[in-house]
């Protein structure tokens, strides 16, 4: 076998913002995505956005999902959003977020670029589904 | 890969770099660290193109003090590596680091989690952290390893560490592209230090046994420095008055490490120290003792002999990579593996044979090519 043979897989960044300690379904997730063939990072507990915006840019991942338990989406995923497109990283990054969500905050969460917000019950290969779907395509 | 025309092959040329890749290393190079992330996603992909950009970035590499950690799952090596990563920037450092994780063979998939222990370096975007699983091949991952850290060395990180679960050769592998390597041994693994024997002893500059304040350290720490000293042979004991030179490097007096290289300027003996990664300590003088190591390299001039030999080894895989690859297309045209085996089995031919008549065409290819 090649050492050169092409490798390509999706990379995701999990990440639990701000101060909310719930992270049993990152986990869940986390572990899903490893099964679907995804490389999965993830953040750890109570991260600042800008520690995501660190890590979604060294890691280059391709999809960034934002665990939001806590009610503070409409403060956290902006600063998050605003960082990557500091890092010039905004544009082909597939940026989810997972919680409970009011529906009109999810549409001003989509307004800023969030490209889709699942909220609890969603069916894990409903979410694996919409990533192999949507993931950017890579220049 | 498999029928494409691989430019690499067909000349002997360096890979051309194209105006879209040659704006990424000019990015890379001018400190964008978008463009630094996005070259090493390319060299994992190994998409091809990131031969050109790893060809182009060679010239800029070599300032960066390249530290291998390795040791067995638990040891603490991702908390360890997030505490020196700290002490390094303390004292003015950049700092790479590629942790690099297993990835199961069955879905391709991987929780990468070393980056969750990195809580004294987030938001420092001085720490370039960076998670690689072991996807592909045997070879492939230190090939890739080593492809990512002269990224980051090209970048100008004064200290890449590349931190790696030292489980198989693989792994091994993956070590042996740094100068300094470290292995991290967790007390009371008395089992531990006996297989430690098996391959990782002999590539191990710096013992550390961390969760020194654990029951058992002692003792652990005695069984490393006995096992380091009989690494060095009865004959070099005799030939540098072993005893005399040996007695301040005891684990109950590890203040000197910077003492090694006076004592034996052409000899390397491997320190063994001790920390406690969770509270830093010992985290200074391990840093001491990979500076004496780097330092003793440098005087030596062991660290030309040491890249000379990774070199080769880098061209090598490479050209048994190309090489392979002009071969697995010439098994492809031949109706492919499978085919052949079902004719061995029916005895209509025999492996030898099949593996002759594949590489004829190459063969004839460099005997008329040669000239």
């Amino acid at each position: 076998m090649s050492v050169e043979q092409e490798e390509r897989a999706i990379r995701c960044l999990v990440a639990k913002v701000g101060l909310d300690g719930h992270d049993r379904g990152a986990h869940v997730i986390a572990r899903a995505f490893r099964d679907a063939g995804f490389e999965v990072v993830y953040s750890g507990l109570h991260r600042a956005p800008e520690d995501i915006v660190q890590a979604a840019v060294q890691e280059d991942v391709d999809v960034l999902g934002i665990s939001i338990l806590s009610g503070a989406h409409n403060t956290l995923v902006p600063k998050v959003i605003e960082g990557l497109k500091e890092y010039d990283a905004f544009e082909d990054t597939l940026i989810l977020v997972g919680g409970i969500i009011p529906d009109d905050d999810e549409a001003e969460l989509k307004e800023l670029g969030v490209a889709e917000v699942f909220g609890p019950g969603t069916p894990m290969e409903e979410t694996i589904e919409f990533i192999r779907n949507n993931v950017p395509e890579r220049a | 890969m498999g029928g494409q025309k691989r430019d690499g092959s067909a000349t002997p040329r360096a890979p051309e770099l194209s105006g879209r890749d040659a704006e990424l290393v000019e990015e890379l190079l001018g400190g964008s660290h978008r463009a630094l992330a996005r070259v090493i996603t390319r060299i994992e992909d190994r998409a091809g193109g990131h031969r050109a950009i790893v060809s182009a970035l060679h010239e800029h590499t070599g300032g960066a003090d390249v530290i291998g950690i390795t040791g067995s799952p638990g040891a603490g090596k991702s908390t360890l590596v997030d505490k020196l990563a700290a002490a390094y920037r303390e004292r003015g450092d950049t700092v790479g680091v590629v942790a690099v994780d297993p990835s199961s063979p069955y879905t391709g998939g991987a929780v990468l989690g070393d980056r969750i222990r990195m809580g004294s370096n987030v938001g420092d975007m001085d720490v370039f952290f960076r998670s690689m699983s072991a996807r592909g091949q045997l070879g492939g991952l230190s090939m890739a390893t080593a492809d990512a850290v002269k990224a980051l060395d090209a970048f100008g990180k004064d200290v890449v560490v590349i931190e790696t679960v030292g489980a198989g050769q693989n792994e091994v592998d993956v070590v042996r592209t740094a100068d300094t390597v470290a292995v991290l041994v967790q007390p009371g693994s008395g089992d531990d230090v006996q297989t430690l024997k098996a391959g990782i002893l002999e590539i191990g500059d710096v013992f550390v046994v961390n969760k020194a304040d654990m029951d058992g350290a002692e003792r652990t720490l005695a069984e490393l420095e006995e096992m380091v000293h009989r690494r060095e042979g009865p004959t070099t004991g005799l030939d540098t008055g072993h005893h005399g030179f040996d007695a301040p490097e005891h684990p109950d007096d590890p203040e000197h490490p910077d003492d090694e290289s006076e004592a034996s300027p052409q000899e390397w003996t491997p320190e063994v120290l001790r920390t406690v990664a969770n509270t830093g300590e010992g985290v200074a003088d391990l840093i001491a003792a990979f500076d004496a190591h780097s330092a003793h390299l440098r005087e030596s001039g062991e660290i030309e002999a040491t890249k000379r030999r990774r070199y080769a080894e880098e061209i090598r895989t490479l050209v048994r990579s190309d090489v392979g690859a002009l071969a697995a297309d010439e098994i492809e045209r031949r109706g492919g593996v499978d085919r052949l085996a079902e004719a061995v089995r029916r005895r209509e031919t025999d492996p030898y044979s099949v593996a002759a008549e594949v590489v004829a065409p190459i063969v004839d290819c460099v005997e008329t090519g040669r000239e």
